[in-house]
Order: C-alpha cells, then structure tokens, then sequence
C-alpha cells in the first residue's frame, strides 16, 4: 500500500511530446482513475510509474522514496492489462503460482498456498482453480489476471482498461466486483480508462488527462459539475454538456437573437451579470427543463427513448439542445415544446480558450 | 420504400441453426433495429435480406414478391457497412455519385441527387476531400450518402456507427434517426448496442442463439420484457434479477427475496394472479430495473432496512448497491441521496415495475400490478 507521487513528468518519443509537465498525487489507499481519449498519455503514465519506460525529465516517488533508477522488479507494482497476458496450456492455479515462485522470492508452498486461497476466494474463482485457462470466459480470464496481481501483494495496482474487451453487462457486473475489492484490500489503485462512465462510477478522484496534460483533478462530484474546461465538460457525462456560443451583454444572454435570448442575472452567483462579449455557455441535459410553461419555444428535432428516460432534441433557429425529459413524455417530431435553463446550472466557458470563467481560476494561476 | 417480410426463415451451419424460424414483418417506411449479442444472427438476417446469403427454409418478399431468386443488385436495396468501403481516389463527391454514374443518370440529375443527400447529411462543404482526408464520422455520412442517393427501396446498416467514439457516436445517433424521418426509407439496423437501438428505433427485434426474443416498440421491450434474457439485455444498469416465492398474507402477498433474505409486502391480487398462471409460487425470478428501487433516508411504511454497500455517482444520479441480505440490488437515487457505503436506508419495490420471470423457462409470467 503506498502513496504515488508524479513530479512534473516529461516524456517525448521522438519529437512528439507524449507527456509534459505532469504532476500527479494518488494517496494511499485511494483509487485513482486517470480518464482520457485515445493517445492523451494514459498508457504512457502507467509504464512509467510501472519501470517499463523511463522519463525524459521529472521524478516518480513511492511512500516518498525516489524510484527513478529503480527496475519494474523493485517497484513492486502490478500491472493488469486489457488483454489477459495469461499462460494459456497452465492451469488457472499454476497462472496465479507463477508470480509467486519467482527465485526473489522464495515463498514456502504453503505461503503459496494460502495466498492463492485468499485470492481466489476474493475473487470467487475458486472453482476455476484447476481449470486451463484458455477453457475461461473472457470474464474469468480478467479475474485470473486480477488475481495473480492479487497474489503479489503489491504496493500498488496499476490497470490499464481491464475491462474494455468485455460486453457491456460483464463490464458494469466488474465495475462493482473492482470497486469492491480495491475497498476490500484497502491497496492504491491507478486505473487507466477512456470510458467516463467507469471513471465516475469507480474512482475515489479522477484525473482527467488530454495531450499529455492533466486538464483537472477531482472527484467525480467536481468533475461533473465544475469542469474546468470544455474538453472535461464534453468528455465526461452522457449526453454530452450542451455547448452554445453566446454573446453576453450587461446581464443578458442572446444564443440565437430574436429566439433564444435570457437573462443570467442570476447565473454563477450573480457574477455572470458583469461578463460582456462572446463566451461559450454549457449546460448539461437534464438541467434543460421542457413544459409548457417554460419560457422560450423550440420544435422537437429528434427524441431518443432510453426506456428510463428521454433524451429530446430542441431546435431553435439553427441551435440544437438536447434536454433530458421523463419517459412518459410523449413527444412528436417537428412539434412545438418550450423549454428554459435552470440559471444556476448555467456554465460560462471562455469562447477562445475554452476555460470555465469561474472554476477554472487554480489551474491558470497554478 | 417497401416492406420487407420474414415467413420461417432458417439457416443452418452443419447441424446448428443460425437462424431459428424467424418471422418478422418490416413495415414500409418503418425504422427496425435487429438487436443481440454477437453471434445471435443478427448479421446473417441483414445480409439475406440484402441477398449476400442464402437461406435453407422460409421465404423472404418486399413488397409482397418473394426475392430468393434475385441477386443483391436486382433487389433494390442499399447497404451501409461499419467499415466505409469507400474508393480512396475519388473525391466525396463522385464516391456519392458512383452509383448513379453506374446507372447512367444525367449530369443535372447526378449533380442535383448528390447534392439532396449532401444537405441531408451535412457534408457540402466536405464534398471536394478524399476520403483519407476525412474523419471517422465524416467518412460514414459520405457512405450512407452513396447508399441514400440511389433512393433504394429500403436502406440496410451492419453497426454502422461502431467504429466511432462515444461522443460522435450519440451525436450520429440524432443524426441517422433525423435523416429517416426525412427520407422515410423504410431502415433495417443491427446493433449489439442496446443504447442505439432504444434511441433510434421504431420498433426493436431481440436476437439470441438465432432466434427472435421479441417484437416491440423501444417502451413496449423496456418495460415488459417478453424473458429473462430480454429483460436484462434491453437497459443500463441492467435489470437487477433474483430468485423469488411467494405466499399469500392476510391482507397481501409476501415476496420473498433469494433464501428469505427479505419479504416485502405486495398487493393482495398478485397471489391469485400467479396462482392463474398455473405457475409453481416458489419457481419465480423476480426482477426490478434500478429506478423501481425506492429509497428512502427514514424508516417508511412498506420498506425493509437495507445496508448501502458501493455508490456509483454517474453526475446527475447515483447507482447504489443495497444489500437486501445477501441479495444485491442495484437503486437508482437523486445525486447524493445515500451518503456513504455502510449507510442504512429503507427501500421497497415499486409494484408497477416489478417482473415476475419463470426460473424454469425464462419466460415473463406477464403480470402487470
């Protein structure tokens, strides 16, 4: 168990720069999930924390302790991947042995033994014990591999989208089983992953990482609602964040002019009334209130049924809002509806920087 | 524009069937989504409407003419695939107008189809790029423009939007469904991805093992779940499903959860209900979407005590695991709601949302409270 310290981490491969500047704290005990598109730095993070690569500038402490010219072996880190890395001809028992013979470490069969019991019995594969393993679902092939980092009783745990190769039932069934054992084992996890919904669903806080920068850091309370900027507003939540470019003028927003205008009078505490100028506004679907008694009018563009709700999109003029409504609703297309943001919900983005005009104040001044 | 009929259509691979006399009738201008994991036959069904596949028994008609004897290309009909499949070293524009060229339109009628289909698909001013300039999303419109331009009489997608990124992916989702409405060619779309298919759907078919589940509207499927499979395939979180019984109370039915790990009190007229079903009281699965979970902070008349256990906050609600037992069930509460795992909290049941499956079968005993 132990603390993960990231001091302002370079790394480049060739002439891209893969990571820059990267600074990040995981606290011991903490299940840390690092969320980012494709190519954002995530893999890299994890190799480098790992030993399998090193970085061109910066240091890497665990519980303090500098472990830059340390090898992956001394780490003492596990490492679980999307793909199973099993040995397929071996039992799942053998599999989850095969870390623990290693000749470092001199383990007693019965040491062995008991450990394989405890973990397997953790991760309800105990029937599996004598199994081959390319006889496994692709769901037990994940629990083997988790298991045999299990086994080592690492420092930390390191998982790069161990779930991503799964349908979607097993995925969500194994969110909950993760988050449960990271609970369990009280270990520091590092979860690498592009899919929000894991993000949110598992970490204790979320590092949301974009061209080899970690845009914000927080938990999945704050990234949802007080995004720092437009790629975290969009990148997590589903529907994505509406994103309306506006012009703001004492008070008074106009999305589209004539159709869709309001006041912010009372938007971001009071403080939206003194921006002036084009800004980006946000504001996520299920903050869109539609009745007849709302305050602007749209015509219904398109409707999704998520069975526990509807998603609608509303036009207005050329503007496309989606608004999450109650399934019961019934809504048809090209009808006319009204809707209205709830002001205090109402996010204020910086049209050029993309920057949240009010949470985005640590991360320019820091 | 057509209807496209299924009448005991099978297909075997040595001795297993790959589709299971499978029946459907695909309305003209309707919008249909073959739905199920992969390898339920969803794929082959599309492809033999198409005509890239043979059936061994049943009929397949549009428009009321049986077409087993006709090739793809006489069958009138468009295909979208995931992959674009689409000629690198033509512009945008003459990939669109490829299969019109092909069936020597005029010049002014080349110019004017393609330019329909570029405005419906919002790619005007990408019609001078090659494809290997174009992004995912931007690749598919132009693919789907070629399959609309010949206006088929009925437009055929193998998970057509797959290969994209969740953002593009919900935002093509709009855009696919709003380009039906405006050109009403009547849609076959298979997906494994529930969300697509709800979202998009007049009405879904549910495959599995190669045969049809179910037949219904995106409510109809969500809210009465014909099986087990169906229930817990259609909806995210899925279905929370556990074993059951139940016994007739005094002035109720007790619903017995898992090994008595908790009984809650449901309306008297659901004993005699089962009892009409001819149905066995102690062989019941019983299964509840999370929303029909009801939470509350205090102890409430109708809930048990139950102990939160992990709280999934998924921004604006939580999924919270809550002990019944030994039996976990998933609830969906107000963001917030439940503070912190260990938390004791009163749930119950809502009655109107409650299944009642067969263990033995999987078939929903159809009760509706």
């Amino acid at each position: 168990m132990a603390h993960v310290r990231l001091d302002k981490i370079s790394k480049k491969f060739g002439s891209h720069t893969a990571l820059n500047n990267l600074d990040l704290d995981i606290a011991d005990g903490e299940f840390f999930v690092l969320l980012g598109p494709t190519g954002a730095g995530k893999t890299t993070t994890l190799r480098l924390i790992a030993g399998l690569d090193s970085p061109n500038g910066g240091g890497i402490s665990i519980d303090d302790q500098d472990v830059s010219g340390w090898s992956a072996a001394e780490r003492d880190v596990a490492l679980v991947f999307q793909y199973y890395s099993l040995y397929p001809h071996y039992t799942v028992r053998q599999n989850l042995e095969f870390p623990l013979k290693s000749k470092v470490r001199r383990m007693s069969q019965q040491d062995i033994d008991q450990r394989i019991a405890k973990a397997s019995k953790t991760l309800r594969i105990e029937h599996l014990l004598e199994r081959k393993t390319d006889r496994l679902s692709g769901g037990e092939m994940q629990r083997v591999s988790i298991g045999r980092a299990i086994v080592r009783e690492p420092r930390v745990f390191l998982m790069d989208e161990p779930l991503s190769n799964l349908d979607a039932k097993l995925r969500e069934l194994l969110r909950s089983e993760l988050k449960d054992l990271q609970m369990k084992l009280g270990a520091t996890f590092l979860y690498v992953t592009h899919d929000q919904v894991e993000a949110m669903s598992m970490g204790d806080q979320i590092g949301v990482l974009n061209h080899g920068r970690i845009i914000q850091v927080g938990t999945p309370q704050q990234i949802y609602n007080q995004p720092h900027d437009v790629f975290v507003a969009t990148f997590v939540g589903s529907p994505a964040m509406n994103l309306l470019p506006t012009r703001l003028d004492r008070g008074w927003a106009e999305v589209v002019p004539g159709k869709l205008e309001f006041s912010v009078d009372k938007a971001a505490g009071g403080r939206a009334a003194q921006l002036a100028g084009p800004v980006t506004l946000g504001i996520r679907s299920e903050d869109v209130m539609v009745g007849m008694n709302e305050a602007v009018e749209a015509r219904v563009h398109g409707v999704e049924n998520l069975g526990v709700e509807k998603v609608v999109t509303l036009r207005v003029g050329d503007c496309l809002i989606k608004a999450t409504v109650p399934a019961r609703l019934e809504l048809s297309i090209d009808s006319a509806v009204r809707f209205s943001f709830k002001q205090e919900k109402l996010h204020f983005f910086d049209s050029g920087s993309g920057n949240n005009l009010y949470y985005g104040e640590e991360k320019r001044n820091g | 524009m057509a209807d496209i009929v299924l009448r005991d259509v099978e297909k075997y691979f040595g001795a297993s069937y790959i589709i299971r006399k499978l029946n459907l009738e695909i309305r003209h201008r309707e919008f249909v989504v073959l739905l199920g994991p992969s390898g339920c036959g969803k794929t082959t069904t599309l492809r033999a409407i198409a005509g890239l596949e043979d059936i061994d028994t049943g009929d397949i008609l549009i428009d009321g003419k049986p077409v087993q004897a006709l090739q793809a290309a006489d069958r009138d009909i468009a295909f979208v695939f995931q992959l674009y499949a689409l000629y690198p070293h033509l512009t945008a524009y003459e990939n669109i107008a490829f299969p019109l060229r092909a069936m020597r339109e005029s010049a002014e009628t080349v110019d004017r189809r393609v330019m329909d289909a570029a405005k419906a698909l919002r790619i005007e001013h990408l019609l001078k790029k090659r494809p290997g300039a174009l992004s995912g999303g931007d690749l598919q419109r132009v693919a789907i423009g070629r399959a609309l331009v010949r206006r088929p009489k009925a437009l055929l997608m193998d998970e057509p939007i797959g290969a994209l990124d969740a953002k593009l992916r919900e935002e093509m989702r709009t855009e696919l469904k709003r380009l039906h409405i405006e050109n009403q060619a009547t849609t076959v779309y298979v997906t494994h991805d529930q969300v697509e298919a709800m979202s998009m759907a007049d009405r879904i078919a549910i495959m599995n093992d190669g045969v049809l589940q179910q037949v219904g509207t995106p409510t109809e499927v969500y809210s009465h779940p014909a099986n087990l499979f169906v229930a817990q395939f259609v909806g995210s979180p899925i279905m929370n499903v556990t074993k059951g019984a139940v016994r007739p109370g005094d002035s109720s039915t007790r619903v017995i959860l898992g090994d008595n790990d908790a009984t809650l009190d449901f309306p008297q007229r659901l004993y005699p209900m089962i009892v009409d079903k001819k149905h066995v009281e102690d062989e019941l699965a019983i299964g509840i979407r999370p929303e029909g979970v009801q939470v509350a902070r205090s102890q409430t008349a109708g809930h048990v005590p139950v102990e939160a256990h992990i709280i999934e906050p998924l921004g604006p609600y939580d999924i919270v695991d809550l002990k019944f037992g030994k039996q976990m069930l998933r609830a969906r509460t107000p963001s917030g709601y439940v503070a912190k795992a260990g938390d004791i909290v009163w749930a119950k049941l809502d009655e109107t949302q409650t299944h009642f499956f067969s263990t033995r079968t999987g078939e929903s005993l159809q009760i509706r409270l």
